[in-house]
């Protein structure tokens, strides 16, 4: 599975919805994610990916890690992956 | 001071996962001990306790609710919304805002506590799941009732070790009494059958492997049991004016300290909460006709136990019934009152005395009416639920019929 197709299925699991129900450009209150289902994603992701997210659910716009949509998270944890196997 | 009723009451533990198991299983004397079943039991040198075995979680919870509900707030969750049925309330407007919810618990989310540090520990993990903290904390179980049933007054975790609940049941009593609130929702939970719970207990050397035989010569240590009991305590006026079937009267209620010893109980200490319960509810010892004793099995708690009752009441402790379900249900730490309380109702409101079982061979420093091995059909009018707990925290109910 590719890395945006397990980031769009934790989404879903944690958005209580179907994977062909999320698209990339959807942001997270479209996809009706609250501050505690953001966390278990950023979670989800971390024990998926084996990655650590910069992510501080205080003020997530101030972190690095860019939560705006589905497809700025496959970015940034493209990224992530990127730079643990560099 | 307005008077208190009990309109509601829930329950789940070893013996049944609602009352009527519960008090079926008492009124057959059933016991509900056997061996501990979880991770890593077989390192532990205590073998048995009252273990919930016929639940499943996943089949009563979402996996989101799961996310924040420890098994303590599960049970508790359980018990409330049995209880809240029962008494046919629905909290919304005003009554909303003059309810809460005060429940007594020892461990909180031990088991959330237990796994976690085995994870970051044992398996050397380095992230734990986010919610680990919503989900140990010890109000955790009072703020999912609150959330569950849109309670909205006054809301808290009482912890007072095995005394929890009947502390937590007290000042639920004396909120509806004073005004304060219309009606609360209380009583306890407690989740410690686990490893690490377990385990710290092993270390005080009081734990029995054999049975929990509480007054019995032979009685070696107390055994754990796991569980909640809730209930709903309303103002007497509001309950009749809406026709609510009313189970019993909270007649009363006391609470001492010994101020001697961390673990050792004092005859002393227990006997003033006893006469205190009975002179809050105006009662005097001669009206008292079952005590639910807080009875663990150890041999400091029961003759200790056996002294403040005949203490407190004189020569009538012998006409009294005496009983300890802990024999049955094992002793639920912080919810042990609230299971205890059930026994106390179903004696007031059914005639059915829950006896003591696994009682063979007589002590002569407990020499009471133990009810010993089978229960008995009678009408009581007052009972009263003991708690003793380490810290020498004594807290005592008075029920009444009504």
């Amino acid at each position: 599975m590719s890395v945006q197709d397990k980031i769009v299925e934790i989404i879903a699991e944690q958005a209580v919805l179907e994977p062909s129900d999320v698209s990339l450009e959807m942001g997270i209150e479209e996809l009706g994610l609250d501050s505690m289902g953001l966390v278990e994603t950023v979670f989800a992701i971390e024990e998926n990916f084996d990655v650590s997210v910069p992510f501080n659910a205080n003020d997530p716009s101030a972190s690095d890690f860019d939560v705006s949509s589905v497809q700025s998270i496959v970015t940034a944890v493209e990224g992530l992956i990127a730079a643990k196997s560099a | 001071m307005k008077r208190v009723v009990i309109t509601g009451q829930g329950t789940i533990n070893a013996l049944g996962n609602n009352v009527a198991q519960t008090i079926d299983a008492m009124a057959n004397g059933k016991c509900g001990i056997g061996e501990l079943e979880f991770p890593n039991a077989d390192r532990l040198s205590i073998k048995i306790g009252g273990q919930i075995k016929n639940f499943d979680a996943s089949e009563r919870f979402s996996r989101q609710q799961l996310n924040f509900y420890d098994p303590f707030t599960q049970f508790a969750l359980i018990a409330a919304e049995q209880a809240i049925s029962q008494s046919g309330l629905v909290f919304d407007g005003e009554l909303a805002e003059f309810s809460g919810v005060i429940l007594g618990t020892a461990g909180g989310g031990l088991q959330t506590q237990d796994e976690n540090y085995r994870s970051v520990y044992e398996d050397g993990k380095n992230r734990v799941h986010p919610f680990v903290v919503p989900r140990l904390m010890n109000n955790s179980a009072v703020s999912h009732v609150s959330m569950t049933h849109g309670l909205k007054g006054p809301c808290f975790t009482v912890s007072t070790a095995c005394a929890s609940s009947n502390h937590a049941m007290g000042q639920a009593f004396q909120m509806v009494q004073s005004g304060a609130a219309k009606a609360m929702i209380t009583g306890g939970s407690e989740s410690m059958l686990c490893f690490g719970g377990i385990k710290a207990w092993e270390g005080l050397r009081v734990m029995s492997n054999t049975g929990c035989r509480p007054f019995c010569a032979s009685r070696d240590g107390m055994v754990q049991g796991e569980g909640a009991a809730v209930f709903v305590f309303e103002e007497y006026e509001h309950a009749r004016v809406r026709g609510a079937e009313i189970l019993a009267e909270v007649a009363g209620f006391a609470m001492s300290s010994d101020a001697s010893d961390i673990v050792m109980p004092s005859v002393g200490g227990a006997r003033r909460a006893i006469q205190g319960a009975l002179n809050s509810a105006g009662l005097n010892p001669t009206d008292v006709g079952y005590i639910n004793a807080h009875g663990t099995g150890t041999a400091a708690n029961d003759k200790t136990e056996c002294a403040a009752i005949k203490d407190a009441l004189g020569d009538h402790a012998y006409n009294v019934m005496v009983s300890s379900t802990k024999s049955m249900h094992g002793h639920l730490i912080g919810g042990t009152g609230a299971v205890e309380m059930l026994a106390c109702i179903a004696a007031i409101k059914d005639g059915v005395i829950a006896p003591t079982i696994n009682l063979r061979d007589s002590d002569p420093e407990c020499d009471l009416d133990f009810v010993p091995n089978e229960a008995r059909q009678t009408s009581v009018d007052v009972a009263i639920s003991n708690a003793f707990a380490f810290g020498g925290l004594n807290a005592v109910i008075a029920l009444r019929k009504i």
